[in-house]
């Protein structure tokens, strides 16, 4: 194990909050996504040499992030998510009541996208990566990623679009349980 | 697959940020697409606030940590790297 470059350390510091914003999203759970990122610094550092200076560090740390979690997630399925979903846990800020509500569908709606796809629109989306570049992570051409990231958002539009009927529903009576069914 | 979509390699990174790309994946607009604009616009917004709230939480210590233990030069005595180092 050699010294680092401090750039790059400092690089590779940088990207951590980053690195686990995108394992929460992966995993469903912070505990587990905070040791997800550990087993990726250890690989880094590792294969530190296989890391071509120049290019793009955060690219290659959210690669070997998700070769990791990909390598897992075939001997076990995904973790079952506590009800309240992963990022519940990590809320520092509290939105206002109204807001706190839409915030709560758009969580549990996210937790049902098919992984590919809720990866290309978290990449893309949240992590700021081009469609280039989440293609580079993901291991596949751009179209495929394009084509997750709207399959994505048009999914997540029909949920919410839903919710958003149900609640402006007037027939509905208000000690009605709400959308229960759409959790899981 | 259409042909435009050529291979990536991992030299490619700087070839980014062709305009005509982000235009394809413009989704097909439908009869409420007023309604489908509100919730797009939603749905980023909730995306990144989501996302950087955690990033807001910046390096927690266990990392910081990790990272001096592994960037200890091999016979630097001290502290021993807390696993994962073949020793």
């Amino acid at each position: 194990m050699s010294t680092l470059d401090p750039g790059l350390r400092d690089e590779i510091i940088g990207a951590i909050p980053n690195l686990r914003a995108f394992a929460i999203s992966l995993s469903g759970s912070v505990d587990k996504a905070d040791d997800l990122v550990q087993e990726t610094l250890l690989r880094a550092f590792a294969n530190i040499s296989s890391f071509n200076p120049g290019t793009n560090l955060s690219a290659w740390l959210f690669t070997i992030l998700r070769n990791l979690f990909r390598s897992e997630y075939r001997k076990r399925r995904r973790e079952v998510p506590d009800p309240d979903g992963a990022f519940a846990a990590t809320l520092t800020t509290s939105p206002d009541q109204n807001s706190h509500l839409d915030f709560e569908d758009f969580r549990a709606a996210l937790e049902r996208l098919p992984p590919d796809q809720r990866e290309a629109l978290v990449l893309v989306g949240a992590s700021g990566f081009s469609y280039e570049e989440a293609a580079e992570i993901c291991k596949c051409a751009v179209g495929t990623i394009k084509s997750r990231v709207n399959r994505a958002r048009n999914r997540l539009g029909e949920l919410l679009a839903l919710d958003a009927s149900e609640d402006l529903a007037p027939e509905k009576p208000v000690g009605a349980p709400l959308s229960a069914h759409e959790r899981f | 697959m259409s042909g435009k979509d050529k291979m990536t390699t991992e030299d490619e990174n700087e070839g980014r940020g062709a305009g005509g790309d982000a235009m394809a994946a413009t989704p097909p607009r439908t009869p409420s697409s007023v309604l489908d604009g509100d919730i797009q616009a939603k749905i980023g917004q909730h995306l990144r606030a989501m996302y950087d709230d955690v990033v807001r939480q910046g390096v927690p210590n266990r990392f910081l940590d990790l990272l001096s233990q592994l960037d200890q030069p091999a016979g630097a005595g001290g502290k021993k790297p807390g696993g994962g180092a073949g020793t």
